[in-house]
């Protein structure tokens, strides 16, 4: 007769994939290598980052909206939006503000570097209920990062949308990211409307808050553009509840309106409890959410 | 076939199969506790020390000596926490070569561990984490090699004057043990819920229950049940802190608040927690390190940039009862509290969790 206890390894149950129900997914990290570094702006990079492993790579697929957290050993871990779209798998692109100990840090490396990547974590935009539809993105400041994926899927899905807008505003001209590629949304018919708080000697556009561009975009489209509209609004809280109130003004419903939270973020994978607003995991049930669900969020805005 | 299928339950160890019941002759007791630390590590609940009021203070450690185990202990300042959420551990190690790096992920556990004489409290704590950390979406490793490698002997207790288990549903354990120990005087009533369990039983003399231990047990469960002096009423609670989100009542136990986190340090069920990575002077090697952290720190929701998006104690301290008493239950339809009442006996303060429950129902502070 056997007794004792007897001692259970559960890394002998390791899945060759990467399963999210497998414990042994958990601390799992993609071993990526910057391949570039675009400075857009003294603050903010964008960072083309390739997972090495060409299959993982590959087997790497994500959806607009979601984030992954980028790993550099021994400095720290951090969530950020995903800034490429998703037709490129795991040679994503990260649009990183510098604020702290990991993106100052990062800030200061160059191509070439390892890193580790997990996610992609989150919930999207969910772009394909959005075809056929007119789409209204409006971004403040890094707000633009996270939009960046889906303006990408609208570019190459241009036949399934209606009218595309675009509404991006900053604190002043310096802080424009992506302008190279403002053309290219042009020309894929992608009405791109920019406005900054703070003008300068170099900038002839116009000057003012977010919302007064906006209203100029709305007040130009017919009553029915706005039963067919699906928004997406990414930026500080404060902007995104006044240009949500103006849309729902407009009878653009509110489950048909999506914002991007932003919290600390320990894990990603509602452990750390870091990231809940109210009782919700920001990690887990957003960071995208409709307006709806925001606005019964106890602690959202 | 469905023989089979119930085999197999049975081995997964903390699954729910049919209970089987003994009694066990209490001068059995000592020999069974032989048998098990001759097979493996023992913790179990120990007189520490006396406090001001010469009560004793008991602690969860390691022991292979009978004696040293007191099972009749009435709550242990801290949980049995820190053997499957240690307050700190690594989550993976780096070995740094030039550019490139290895990541090395280790679960921080080696062999198995018998906890001889965990309340039924605390093992419902384990069941409830369970929800989140085993069986939930990305099960956490960490916890789970270690929840895996737990076997727990139950015991019963009678409640102290801060116990309110019994309004949060946790005064019995259902399953999440192996063993469970009733005291029936000369005897204990034994629940079997393991194999491991029944096959430790075969080393000592036990007896099948007759009709008047059946009476007997029934006895002991309704003298407990007499006993409960501190309760919640969980009465549509989830709506009720919903409504009373804004309630000045969270503003008057925010100011008496310290934020000092000792609430959810002392906590069986608290896991919030908060990741650092550090450099080896050599710059050879680098850690990340897990440590638990308690949602009434300052620092808990602050982002970069210096935006606190909980600046004022209160606004913490109610977070910490709304994830407990409303979020959870929400998700797995009970709360994230188990009515140990270790908390309200640690604070210094003196914020008890019933007296908080019964303000915010406007039931006077
Ligand atoms: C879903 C999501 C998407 C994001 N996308 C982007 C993006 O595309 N570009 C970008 O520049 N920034 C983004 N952020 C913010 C970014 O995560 C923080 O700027 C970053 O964590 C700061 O880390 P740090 O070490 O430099 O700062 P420190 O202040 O030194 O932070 C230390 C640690 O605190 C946590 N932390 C601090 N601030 C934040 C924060 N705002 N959000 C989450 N965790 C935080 C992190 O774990 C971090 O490692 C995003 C945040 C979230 C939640
Ligand atoms: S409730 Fe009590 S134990 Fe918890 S943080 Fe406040 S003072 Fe500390
Ligand atoms: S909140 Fe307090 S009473 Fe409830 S389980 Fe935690 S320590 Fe025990
Ligand atoms: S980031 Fe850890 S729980 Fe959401």
């Amino acid at each position: 007769m056997e007794t004792g206890v007897k001692f259970t390894d559960i890394s002998l149950g390791r899945s060759k994939e990467r399963r999210r129900d497998d414990p042994n997914t958990f601390e799992y990290t993609y071993k990526a290598e910057i391949t570039n570094i675009h400075r857009l702006t003294p603050k903010e990079s964008l960072y083309r980052i390739q997972i090495l492993d060409p299959e993982e790579r590959i087997r790497f697929t994500f959806s607009p909206g979601q984030f992954v957290m980028l790993e550099l050993p021994g400095i720290g871990e951090a969530p950020f939006s995903i800034s490429s779209p998703p037709s490129r798998h795991g040679d994503v692109e990260l649009c990183i503000r510098s604020v702290g100990n990991l993106t100052n840090f990062l800030s200061k490396v160059g191509r070439g570097a390892r890193v580790g990547i997990r996610g992609p974590f989150g919930t999207s935009f969910p772009t394909w209920e959005m075809h056929g539809q007119n789409v209204l993105l409006v971004a403040g400041g890094l707000g633009l990062a996270p939009l960046r994926t889906p303006i990408a899927y609208v570019q190459e899905n241009r036949s399934r949308f209606g009218d595309a807008d675009i509404v991006y505003g900053t604190k002043d001209p310096s802080q424009l990211l992506f302008t190279y590629q403002y053309d290219m949304w042009r020309a894929d018919d992608i009405n791109l409307r920019l406005i900054v708080e703070k003008g300068g000697p170099s900038w002839d556009g116009p000057v003012g808050m977010i919302t007064t561009a906006l209203d100029e975009i709305l007040a130009a489209k017919p009553p029915s553009y706005f039963q067919k509209t699906f928004a997406i609004v990414c930026g500080p809280p404060v902007m995104f509840k006044f240009v949500c109130t103006m849309l729902n003004e407009r009878e653009v419903p509110m489950q048909k309106m999506f914002v991007s939270l932003e919290r600390r973020m320990h894990c990603g994978m509602g452990k750390c409890c870091r990231c809940n607003v109210g009782s919700t995991y920001t990690c887990l049930k957003g960071p995208v959410f409709d307006y709806w669900t925001v606005m019964n969020l106890k602690e959202a805005i | 076939m469905k023989k089979r299928a119930r085999r197999h339950r049975r081995e997964e160890g903390h699954g729910r199969t049919d209970m089987i019941f003994r009694t066990l002759g209490k001068a059995e007791l000592p020999k069974l506790f032989g048998v098990m630390a001759a097979g493996g590590k023992i913790v179990a609940p120990v007189e520490a020390g006396r406090d001001r009021e010469n009560r004793p203070v008991y602690v969860f450690r390691e022991t292979a000596r009978f004696e040293e185990a007191a099972l009749s202990y009435t709550t242990t300042k801290l949980p049995a926490k820190r053997y499957f959420l240690p307050y700190r551990e690594d989550l993976a190690t780096f070995r740094i070569e030039g550019d490139d790096w290895q990541k090395l992920v280790d679960y921080n556990v080696d062999r198995p561990r018998i906890f001889f004489g965990l309340h039924p409290c605390d093992i419902n704590a384990l069941n409830r984490l369970d929800k989140v950390l085993l069986n939930g979406v990305y099960p956490m490793p960490y916890y789970v090699a270690k929840r895996k490698n737990m076997f727990i002997v139950g015991i019963d207790c009678l409640p102290q004057p801060y116990c309110f288990c019994r309004s949060m549903g946790a005064d019995t354990a259902l399953h999440g043990f192996d063993m469970f120990l009733t005291d029936l005087g000369d005897d204990y009533f034994v629940e079997i819920l393991s194999d491991t369990a029944y096959n430790f039983l075969r080393c000592v003399r036990t007896s099948e229950p007759g009709e008047d231990d059946h009476a007997r047990y029934m006895k002991a469960v309704s003298r407990k049940n007499d006993k409960f002096i501190a309760h919640v009423d969980t009465t549509d609670l989830t709506k009720i802190l919903d409504m009373e989100f804004q309630s000045e009542v969270w503003k008057q136990w925010g100011d008496r608040c310290l934020a000092c986190g000792t609430c959810a340090n002392v906590c069986p069920t608290c896991y919030c927690y908060g990741v650092e990575e550090t450099v080896s002077v050599d710059l050879g090697s680098a850690r990340k390190t897990k440590t638990l952290y308690s949602c009434n720190l300052l620092d808990f929701a602050e982002v970069a940039g210096g935006h606190n998006f909980r600046p004022e104690r209160h606004v913490r301290l109610k977070y910490r009862y709304y994830h407990k008493h409303r979020g959870f239950v929400e998700a797995y339809e009970e709360p994230l509290c188990v009515g140990c009442g270790r908390c309200g006996e640690s604070c210094l303060a003196g914020i008890t969790v019933p007296e908080v429950i019964a303000s915010v129902r406007g039931e006077g502070a």
